[in-house]
């Protein structure tokens, strides 16, 4: 016999309930999926239909310009080049850090477990602030250098708890087979226990790379220097304080054109720098769940 | 000797052979994050001195003139005091009302889908806003709710909502659940996947209907995540964030959008009134401690005890 659908097992009043229910997820989909899609095609809009009458599916109107001068200006490669090393470089060094500081943190046996803890903890709750920190990484001769905005950040309390509940999880027969061959601690480590914390490595991995990528406020106060600029301080001069980079639209005769093709820019620059992390994030959809979990069960 | 201090003693020598045996876990494992978190956590806590002091870079830290909770007084007196702890306040505590229960009902909906791939589907449209960045977010609230952005092309109107300070909280708290639920509603999906499969078929057997199903069964898997979350967001109330409040800012909605993050980050770095910036930014931290404490100790009373 056909299995019956649970849908069909409800009464009438749940059908109701879940109709109601399952449209109101139906809209927030939509209005997830409209603007979206409405970007995308704004993006090829010529300017001045644009402006007056949104987006039109007449294919006469439509143009490359935009992806021709966003593509073509060096500050948006420079962007790019930027967020690249930052992000890589900020993920390693703090996954690893992270990952090494939680193997001790997670061994009932570690002397000064609960000292060093309590360390930890608190930077969670309190801080020095603003001020402080920025006087600080001046004093470290910081400024204007990558460092500034990946060593504060690097070692997270947060991160530190979920894979040491991880690391709890692994069974301690793995530790006791590996004390036989008299490994050290470090050959353990990596030889032995990192490679079966792939899903968790990949679920900070995930967060911390892209946690860098969308920041910018470390890379607006420490870094000054345009040609060490992040993507997204780029990205906010021209769609939050309205000033295109030099050369996108400067050709252009009249305010109004500039101004208008100023508008079309923001469409493009919008694609062009959320395609790359849009397009990577559904091949680590089947890390999220489990990260999650991990970070779920109370350290 | 005593006893007991032989005790400690033999407690202090085993601690010292666990130490020189297991150099390695301190050296290589513990010390980068210890590092890390001494110089970039700790001693940026005692700069905290500079709020009480007429600070001058030149003398430093240590040779500034003392002065007392003379910045604190001017922050709490003066007229802005108000309208900067109000606006923070208010963005947060309603956001945290309107958007702390959407993930919990998306999660509910997600797990009453039983096709697999449609609900996949849904979870991928859901997701994708979390990996915009707030300059693009931002960006994309800005043109579609200017002038002549597609809102008001749609309304036939020229209302110029980023200008209005009425508009602001919910132009925030709107953009942050369109960002921010989808992603926030896999803990409690994946809470959910816990419950126990039997106990929901014996609930549907027993002619249970749906409010029933989730008392019985949906809530006790993902009450004690709901809690957790609750407090994390709670306790978190000070500190909302200055990048999305800044990247909506304009001069004219200044009346609502200015939080005490943003008024930290003008008078400390655009002004540099260093010492008022830092106590202005320790208020904040205080309070926020004080917050995250009661909020737990109510809802550990609440819940049997059982606090974060």
């Amino acid at each position: 016999m056909k299995k019956k659908s649970r849908f069909a097992r409800y009464s009438f009043q749940d059908k109701a309930l879940l109709m109601v229910g399952y449209i109101l997820l139906g809209l927030f989909v939509v209005a997830i999926v409209i603007p979206m899609v409405y970007i995308i095609v704004a993006s090829f809009i010529d300017p001045v239909t644009l402006q007056n009458k949104g987006i039109t599916f007449d294919f006469s109107k439509w143009t490359l310009t935009a992806y021709e001068r966003v593509l073509s200006n060096a500050q948006i490669w420079i962007g790019f080049k930027n967020a690249v090393i930052y992000s890589v470089v900020f993920t390693f060094v703090s996954v690893l850090i992270t990952m090494l500081a939680a193997y001790p943190m997670s061994r009932a046996d570690f002397r000064g477990r609960k000292f060093f803890n309590v360390i930890f903890v608190i930077t969670m709750f309190f801080g020095g602030g603003l001020i402080p920190t920025y006087l600080l990484i001046s004093n470290l001769k910081l400024l204007n250098s990558m460092w500034a905005i990946i060593l504060p950040g690097a070692f997270s309390v947060w991160n530190m708890i979920i894979a040491r509940t991880y690391y709890q999880g692994i069974p301690g027969e793995l530790r006791e087979a590996a004390d036989v061959d008299g490994a050290n601690e470090m050959v353990f480590f990596f030889r032995i226990l990192l490679p079966v914390c792939t899903p968790i490595i990949a679920t900070l991995s995930l967060w911390q790379f892209v946690g860098m990528w969308n920041s910018y406020f470390d890379a607006m106060i420490y870094l000054n220097d345009s040609a060490k600029q992040p993507l997204q301080l780029v990205l906010r001069s021209i769609l939050i304080q309205n000033q295109p980079e030099s050369g996108m639209i400067s050709d252009m005769q009249s305010t109004a054109e500039r101004a208008q093709l100023a508008e079309l820019l923001k469409y493009a620059t919008i694609i062009i720098s959320s395609l790359p992390l849009l397009v990577m994030y559904p091949f680590f959809q089947k890390y999220f769940d489990s990260g999650v979990m991990a970070g779920s069960v109370k350290g | 000797m005593s006893t007991s201090t032989k005790k400690k003693d033999a407690g202090l020598h085993n601690s010292l052979v666990y130490i020189v045996q297991h150099w390695q876990l301190y050296v290589f494992f513990l010390l980068p994050a210890l590092a890390l978190t001494i110089i970039f956590r700790y001693i940026p806590m005692g700069g905290i001195l500079i709020a009480f002091e007429k600070y001058n870079p030149i003398r430093g830290i240590l040779g500034s003139e003392w002065v007392g909770f003379k910045h604190f007084s001017r922050f709490l007196s003066s007229p802005d005091f108000l309208s900067y702890l109000g606006n923070t306040l208010k963005l947060s505590v309603f956001g945290m009302l309107w958007g702390f229960p959407v993930p919990i009902l998306l999660a509910f909906l997600l797990n009453r889908i039983e096709s697999k791939g449609i609900k996949k589907k849904i979870q991928l449209c859901l997701y994708m806003p979390n990996f915009i960045s707030v300059i693009v977010l931002c960006g994309i609230v800005r043109i579609f709710l200017s002038v002549t952005g597609p809102v008001n092309l749609l309304l036939g109107t020229q209302i110029n909502f980023m200008t209005m300070p009425e508009a602001f909280r919910t132009i925030y708290i709107a953009s942050g659940i369109w960002q921010g639920a989808g992603w926030g509603s896999i803990i409690y999906t994946a809470a959910l996947s816990n419950a126990s499969t039997e106990l929901k078929e014996a609930a549907v057997i027993d002619g249970a209907n749906i409010f029933q199903q989730i008392k019985a069964v949906e809530w006790p898997a993902i009450k004690a995540t709901v809690i957790i979350q609750f407090i994390m967001q709670a306790g978190n109330i000070m500190s909302i964030g200055f990048e999305k409040a800044y990247a909506l800012q304009t001069d004219l909605n200044m009346a609502s959008s200015e939080i005490i993050a943003t008024y930290v980050y003008k008078k400390g770095l655009l002004d540099g009134d260093y010492s008022f910036s830092t106590a202005v930014g320790l208020f904040n931290t205080v309070i926020n401690v004080i917050l995250l404490v009661a909020v737990n100790k109510i809802v550990a009373k609440m819940n049997d005890g059982q606090g974060l």
